[in-house]
């Protein structure tokens, strides 16, 4: 009996491994068949479709459940729309997976990504464009315009919207009050001069204390863009086409950070983690912080003393500070009925109150102006100012570096950066490197 | 050898015992922080604390879905070994006991992949996954796997060593090839068989690099790579002590299991040693 | 460890009678499945990636297989990056490997010795291997994480100041360094145990009677008697480390400035991160090539050296 059971049971296992490959492959395709039909009874009776929705997490708190949460109101109000909701890592992880599935054959409806992936997205044919959907909603063009112009800038190619704001954030200060107190300021530094200054008479080596971090890690473009703006000139032109990484305001800028760790000595030289600069700040070791808006509900959550949120110091040319965050995008190749069913989850998502909520529970930036208006957002900046402190900087704010191929182009920057504070080199040198990669880089979209 | 009986000297000794502390207290601090509030996870002080407590682990499961990621991992490793120690042994069995025309090549083939392991392909191999549609798929991170040229090698060293006469005895019985190989070789190599699967189970278990590359689903996700984007997740606040208790949760299944089974495990490793 | 303990001497035995079943395919069918297998998943990836090298085929910039020659040969080599990477992972190579196997060897000769404690420290040594790479890496980056970290903290015991050692270009490399060497020794240590298992004897007899004490034993009999351990080791550690690349994505993600970035880190982010395929399937073959050269010395060299002893 045995040996019969085995060579049937070799033979099941060896047709199974043959046979592997082809029987799984309907499953994927399970869903198209049914779309050709429920294309013209739009009106009428919805059909079921399920949207899949990928985003990244990158500031505190457990924002994958609160997804969750929002995910089945909507569900709950669209019950014919099933969203799956796919929690895929950090931004970068988020866009590597993205692309990994739409190369794979299998599209994702509707993902959030930073909002300078614009052009790679597009680059790629991978997102459509967003006016025909906007436009067949009465109320299309009004809800364009209520979201923020300096978010928008990373939105759009020209006319056209390919991203709606909805996790975005902005580079501002913390800083610790009674550090600040101790060196003699009741204001956070408002410029240059002023924040080397407090952050020295903070500094204390001995104790471990430092003045001032500014993380340069994971997004070290970011933040050390402000001080390019600051110094009046920003990394990029419009079409994304050209970068200004050796320009004279550029080079003021980031000798100025690098003289922050090398020459004045108050912030620890080589690369700061994006991570750590948080939790220094929480534990009290460190006066101030250069870190995303994004981390405002972390922070106030664990700080133990009281903080304060401002506008990044200002440089020569005044106050300025690079947008940041993500955007939703609406992929190529998916059906119309998809499309419309992610359309309605954006406009869901950004609803005032909802995305003025989400700003609370996370510290992002509420995008649309209206969302401000609503009475749980005021009733919040009643209770704590700091919230309000991100969009009054806002004024001042640029779009963030975005330019073709940008994956390479942060990579080529963000490695000479780290070359800067870690001290291998000095930042002519450095600049002008990155400089000429990125131009090797870009070659082939000058137009 | 002689050496065995004698004692290490005190200097020695010494000097073990601060190499084990190095290697010790990794762990342990992990463990300590993984069960300090989160608001004390990088408090300077005393490693244990009066206030210990397990919310960290409720914390790190309800933040992601380890029981799932568990259950992914024990599905592949399981397929992976069973897969493995069917093709091992079909092929270890040929190699050790018949010859027949392009067995050198046949041989060249198993030699090559020992030689240049499934990491080093993973662009090629990511192509024709997605071209089997096999992506988020548990076979995709199984088959670059399964055909085991280590596993082969090492049952065929154990075949050879089976007595020509068992072999004979079976056939004369009027068994099959594949009878005598079920009857004869197979429970003759038992210990083989074993101590390769221990290796290929620890191997497998603590992969990570092709599995992140081939799962995109959160519900397909191994654990090792749901820890990696775990880690990721929590380390915007650099929540400490949420991160050790992800972590702890990840190594424990496999340490308790290692702790139990120290002797079976060292030996299997001693006798198979690649991988 | 398996060396050849029985030589094959004969052909196909089988008598006639009862062998039904003996066609001259049965080997092969035997075989199907693991070759099957073995062509798809190791000899056509190979010489897909040998194909797709002289291409350029980059999402980015919309080029889907143009023919390129042997120019992506061309721009790897003429890559500052690409030098870079090297130099990195023959660093990584030559500093973990010496390192490693210098301390699993002196591990392996005194936990051969049978005292009390031997058994749980070749338990404490060797735990590091059954855990996944991926929670090693948590584990060491809270470690090495500046001011709270319990490597600088116990540097401030000494009155070091902080080190921040995945943050600093020169501290980032050998910090990734430590903690493989931490991950691997124990597991070598178990090649060298059992390697010592089957030293003969007698030589030790011979030797002490010669009033031959520790270290002149160890110079003149055990570290010669394990060199063919020690040759097959390092190369399969050599291998290890040019396939080193779990830790690097949650540590350092290659950086400060390329410093921790690794061959196939490096390759990882040219195909997935910059879909750059064209390249990445230039850097695959280099990395084979690479591979097979290690394994063809290891085979002359292992070989040869086992049949001396």
């Amino acid at each position: 009996m045995a040996r019969r059971w085995l060579s049937a049971f070799l033979v099941v296992m060896l047709l199974a491994l043959a046979g592997c490959g082809s029987s799984k492959a309907p499953e994927t395709q399970g869903t198209d068949s049914t779309q050709g039909a429920a294309e013209n009874s739009k009106t009428e009776q919805p059909k079921d479709v399920e949207i899949s929705f990928y985003y990244p997490v990158a500031v505190g708190g457990p924002l994958t459940k609160i997804i969750d949460n929002m995910v089945a109101e909507f569900t709950k109000a669209n019950p014919h729309i099933k969203v799956k909701p796919v929690f895929s890592g950090n931004y970068a992880d988020t866009l590597t997976k993205v692309q990994t599935q739409i190369q794979g054959g299998s599209i994702p409806e509707v993902a959030v990504l930073l909002s300078t992936d614009i052009y790679t997205l597009v680059d790629q044919d991978a997102i459509i464009p967003l006016n025909d959907l906007i436009k067949a909603d009465k109320d299309g063009a009004e809800y364009l315009a209520d979201f923020y112009p300096a978010f928008m800038a990373n939105s759009q190619i020209g006319d056209t919207t390919y991203g709606i704001p909805f996790q975005r954030s902005m580079v501002v200060m913390y800083y610790n009050k009674d550090l600040l107190a101790k060196a003699g300021y009741t204001n956070p530094p408002k410029n240059w001069d002023e924040l080397v200054d407090a952050a020295k008479k903070i500094t204390d080596t001995a104790n471990g204390v430092w003045g001032i971090k500014i993380p340069s890690d994971g997004y070290p473009y970011w933040l050390t863009q402000g001080f390019a703006i600051q110094s009046g000139k920003n990394l990029m032109s419009s079409d994304g086409a050209e970068v200004y990484f050796n320009s004279q305001e550029n080079i003021k800028g980031l000798t100025f950070w690098k003289d922050l760790a090398y020459t004045h000595k108050v912030m620890p030289e080589g690369v700061i983690a994006w991570t750590a600069a948080p939790t220094d700040f929480i534990s009290g070791k460190v006066g101030m912080i250069y870190h995303s808006s994004g981390s405002l509900a972390n922070i106030t959550a664990n700080a133990k003393f009281p903080f304060g949120v401002a506008f990044l110091p200002a440089g020569e040319k005044g106050f300025g500070s690079p947008t940041g965050g993500g955007n939703f995008y609406v992929f190529k190749g998916i059906s119309k009925e998809k499309e419309q069913a992610a359309w309605q989850f954006i406009r869901f998502m950004t609803e005032p109150a909802r995305i003025a909520q989400w700003g609370l529970d996370t510290g992002y930036v509420a995008p649309r102006k209206a969302a401000w208006e609503t009475q749980v957002m005021k009733d919040a900046a009643a209770k704590d100012p700091n919230v309000l402190v991100a969009r009054d900087q806002l004024q001042y704010a640029a779009a963030e570096l975005s330019v073709h191929n940008n994956p390479q182009i942060y990579k080529v920057y963000g490695n000479q950066l780290q070359a800067i504070i870690t001290g291998q080199s000095d930042v002519k040198t450095a600049v002008d490197a990155a400089q000429k990669e990125a131009e090797a880089i870009l070659a082939p979209f000058k137009k | 050898m002689q050496q065995r009986r004698n004692s290490a000297s005190v200097p020695v000794l010494i000097i073990l015992g601060l190499m084990a502390a190095a290697w010790v207290i990794p762990l342990l601090w992990t463990f300590a922080t993984s069960l300090r509030p989160s608001d004390q996870s990088v408090a300077v002080g005393s490693w244990l604390t009066t206030d210990m407590t397990l919310a960290n682990f409720q914390r790190a499961l309800d933040y992601a879905p380890f029981g799932q990621y568990l259950i992914n991992t024990v599905i592949i490793v399981v397929g992976i070994l069973v897969m493995q120690l069917i093709t091992a042994t079909l092929a270890g069995y040929v190699f050790a006991r018949m010859n027949f025309p392009g067995r050198d090549l046949i041989f060249l083939l198993f030699l090559l992949q020992l030689m240049v392991p499934a990491e080093a392909l993973v662009v090629p191999n990511y192509t024709t996954i997605r071209l089997l549609k096999l992506v988020d798929n548990p076979l995709a991170i199984m088959l670059p796997y399964v055909a085991s040229a280590f596993g082969t090698f090492l049952i065929r060293q154990t075949f050879r060593q089976v007595p020509k006469e068992l072999e004979e005895a079976s056939v004369i019985d009027g068994c099959s090839t594949m009878q005598t190989l079920w009857h004869v070789f197979i429970p003759l190599a038992r210990p083989t068989l074993v101590a390769f699967g221990l290796v290929s189970v620890s191997y497998h278990w603590n992969n990570f690099f092709w599995p992140m590359i081939v799962t995109n689903d959160p519900a397909r996700r191994p654990l090792t790579v749901g820890l990696a984007l775990f880690a990721k997740a929590v380390e915007a606040g650099a929540d400490w002590s949420l991160v050790t208790a992800g972590t702890v949760i990840v190594i424990l299944p496999l340490l308790a299991v290692f702790l139990i089974f120290q002797r079976q495990f060292i030996s299997s490793f001693m006798q198979s040693g690649i991988k | 460890m398996a060396e050849p303990v029985v030589q094959p001497k004969r052909k196909a035995t089988a008598p006639k009678r009862g062998t039904v079943s003996t066609g001259w395919w049965r080997p092969y069918l035997m075989l199907s499945p693991a070759i099957v297998l073995l062509l798809a998943f190791t000899i056509y990836p190979m010489l897909a990636a040998g194909y797709m090298s002289f291409f350029k085929i980059n999402l980015a910039t919309k080029q889907q297989m143009v023919f390129n020659g042997i120019a992506n040969y061309k721009d790897l080599l003429a890559s500052p990056a690409f030098h870079t990477v090297m130099k990195n992972t023959v660093l990584f190579a030559f500093g973990t490997v010496p390192f490693s196997l210098g301390l699993a060897m002196f591990l392996a000769i005194q936990l051969n010795k049978q005292f009390k404690l031997s058994g749980i420290f070749r338990t404490l040594f060797f735990y590091p291997t059954v855990i996944p790479m991926m929670s090693a890496a948590t584990i060491w980056l809270f470690m090495y994480t500046p001011q709270y970290g319990i490597i600088n903290r116990f540097l401030g015991f000494f009155g070091i100041p902080d080190i921040n050692f995945l943050g600093s270009s020169t501290w980032a490399l050998p910090a990734i360094m430590m903690m493989t060497v931490w991950k691997d020794a124990g597991y070598f240590m178990l090649f060298y145990l059992a390697g010592l298992q089957n030293l003969p004897t007698e030589l030790y007899e011979a030797a002490e009677l010669d009033g031959a004490n520790g270290w002149v034993q160890f110079r003149r009999l055990t570290f010669p008697l394990l060199m063919p351990t020690t040759l097959f080791v390092s190369t399969v550690s050599l291998i290890n480390s040019f396939k080193t690349v779990d830790q690097l994505f949650l540590m350092t993600g290659g950086g400060p400035n390329n410093a921790t970035n690794l061959l196939l880190f490096n390759l990882w982010e040219l195909a997935f991160s910059f879909h750059d395929k064209g390249m990445a399937a230039t850097l695959t073959v280099v990395l084979v090539v690479i591979l097979l050269i290690l394994a063809i010395i290891q085979n002359q060299w292992v070989d040869k050296k086992i049949h001396y002893n």
